[in-house]
């Protein structure tokens, strides 16, 4: 039997021939006639105004550090996971204790409405 | 039947070491012989559910679908694929060229991994290993930065708009959805897939009190990563004409509707193989066909929810994740450690009430909080600002 890692580098590098194929193919088989008016920036007919590469709300920097701290959490659960049945009782309170401060943070964030989108 | 796609693997690594290849380069063979047949499987699969979407779409509108190219349409897909090829490569003037090209070639490809960690039947996990699991979830995280550079290459407003918000979306429905899963972990004390399959048996994680909930969860979360109907705020048609892959046109578009559908398809061979019992059911029938037939059953409901449900809003879908699935995952894993120590001592009744109970009450307390802020919002109280 191959070993796993050997599979996921040759199927890596199948799917990576298959995404540049599929991105280069229309240029050598499809139609160019390129024009000015067809290589600007598609905004509904309306002539585009402002530069879209430019700061963007502080708000997905918010979700971005919540994601963060949340998911390594999950990240912390998986191990835990795997042994709670040896673990008993005591491994399983102490997971609940670490699950209760991240949800000390959890309610911060809530509370600061951080959480929020507007 | 059974084993018709482990017997052709292996009796095709036999004869080419009968036609004298090295014993040393078989492993490579047979990972080859792998990786080849899912990299034709799942792209076909995406073509069939494109097909099987729009016909069950258009029942639920009254209409027929597709149903000119073939019998029932059924190569339609494939006059689609063959149109898409045939279109002109835009690249705005101003867009980021190597991102404009990157983007679109490389967003296949985490989707495509995601096949390689679900049992498509009974010893047929592609790559199997103890952590497959965690993979899977590491590919599926990997989405969103991809769509934000594709969002980002064109410099267009709607397609910057459109991919950040993916990128939101595709990480705040990642953590409900992982937690969900950890319960299952807790339950099958594995990460392996196969593993899970294996210790669910007949007693599929769906029928405990915790599971029904965890996968109620998931398969909310799965709908959300996928961005699929009522959750397709990146896509919003109303709002960003057609978000992050606005400026994608022909068969850099298709690259990004492949990853979508057979992300979506991989999502659910993964609840089915965590809640649902994976390949076990009739023994009459091939596990792979039982596999692929529970998956399509839930792609079923993807697709009734795309007829069914209107598009949420991008606070209520945020708030949705934060406030209420992710709270209430955390909820099914402690379920589940009451449910299985309740068990071990014997308490029947009480391993079925005591989860049954925190999680109603908690589903109650959580929507009632949650409905209250969707409809007078979360204001500070008083004049004090929250920052």
């Amino acid at each position: 039997m191959p070993t796993p890692i050997l599979v996921i580098l040759v199927f890596g590098a199948m799917a990576v021939v298959f995404g540049m194929v599929g991105a280069l193919l229309p240029r050598f088989v499809g139609p160019r006639t390129p024009g000015k008016e067809k290589e600007r920036a598609y905004e509904c007919g309306v002539v585009e105004s402002g530069d879209p590469w430019s700061a963007s709300r502080v708000q997905f920097y918010f979700f971005a550090l919540i994601f963060l701290v949340f998911d390594v959490e999950a990240l912390f659960l998986f191990p835990w996971a795997v042994i709670f049945k040896d673990a008993g009782w005591l491994g399983f309170w102490e997971m609940l204790v670490f699950l209760g401060v991240l949800a000390l943070g959890w309610g911060f964030a809530w509370r600061t409405r951080s959480l929020e989108w507007e | 039947m059974e084993r018709l796609f482990i017997e052709l693997k292996s009796s095709l690594i036999d004869l080419a070491a009968w036609f004298g290849v090295p014993a040393g380069w078989l492993p490579l063979l047979s990972a080859f012989l792998s990786a080849a047949t899912i990299m034709a499987a799942a792209p076909v699969i995406m073509m069939y559910q494109t097909w099987f979407e729009r016909k069950v779409v258009g029942r639920f509108q009254d209409r027929y679908g597709p149903n000119r190219v073939g019998p029932f349409g059924l190569f339609q897909p494939i006059a689609d694929g063959v149109k898409a090829l045939q279109k002109e490569d835009l690249v705005p003037a101003k867009a980021d060229k190597l991102l404009h090209f990157l983007a679109p070639a490389l967003v296949v490809v985490p989707t495509f991994m995601l096949f390689l960690f679900v049992p498509w039947g009974r010893g047929m996990v592609a790559a199997d290993i103890d952590t497959g699991l965690l993979f899977f979830f590491a590919f599926a995280g990997l989405q969103a930065p991809i769509i934000v550079t594709a969002g980002w290459a064109p410099r267009n407003k709607f397609s910057v708009l459109g991919g950040l918000r993916a990128a939101a979306q595709v990480l705040s429905y990642g953590v409900p959805m992982a937690i969900s899963a950890v319960a299952v972990v807790m339950a099958a004390g594995s990460l392996s897939s196969s593993a899970i399959v294996e210790a669910q048996g007949d007693n599929w994680f769906i029928l405990t009190p915790w599971g029904a909930f965890a996968f109620v969860i998931f398969f909310v979360c799965v709908v959300a990563e996928t961005k699929r109907t009522p959750f397709d705020m990146p896509e919003a048609e109303s709002e960003l004409v057609a978000g992050f892959h606005t400026e994608y046109s022909g068969l850099k578009f298709a690259l990004f509707f492949m990853a979508e559908y057979m992300g979506s398809f991989a999502a659910c061979m993964l609840a089915t193989t965590l809640f649902l019992g994976g390949w076990s059911g009739p023994e009459f029938l091939p596990s792979w066909a039982i596999f692929m037939a529970k998956s399509g059953v839930l792609f079923f409901v993807m697709v009734w929810f795309r007829g069914t449900l209107p598009r949420l809003r991008i606070d209520q879908m945020l708030g949705l994740a934060w406030k209420f699935l992710f709270p209430l995952s955390l909820v099914t894993m402690v379920a589940e450690g009451l449910w299985y120590f309740l068990r071990t001592d014997g308490r029947m009744a009480g391993a079925i009430l005591w989860p049954l109970a925190i999680l109603a009450v908690s589903y109650w307390i959580l929507s009632v909080v949650m409905m209250r802020e969707f409809v007078r919002g979360n204001k500070p109280r008083g004049k004090q600002d929250a920052w």
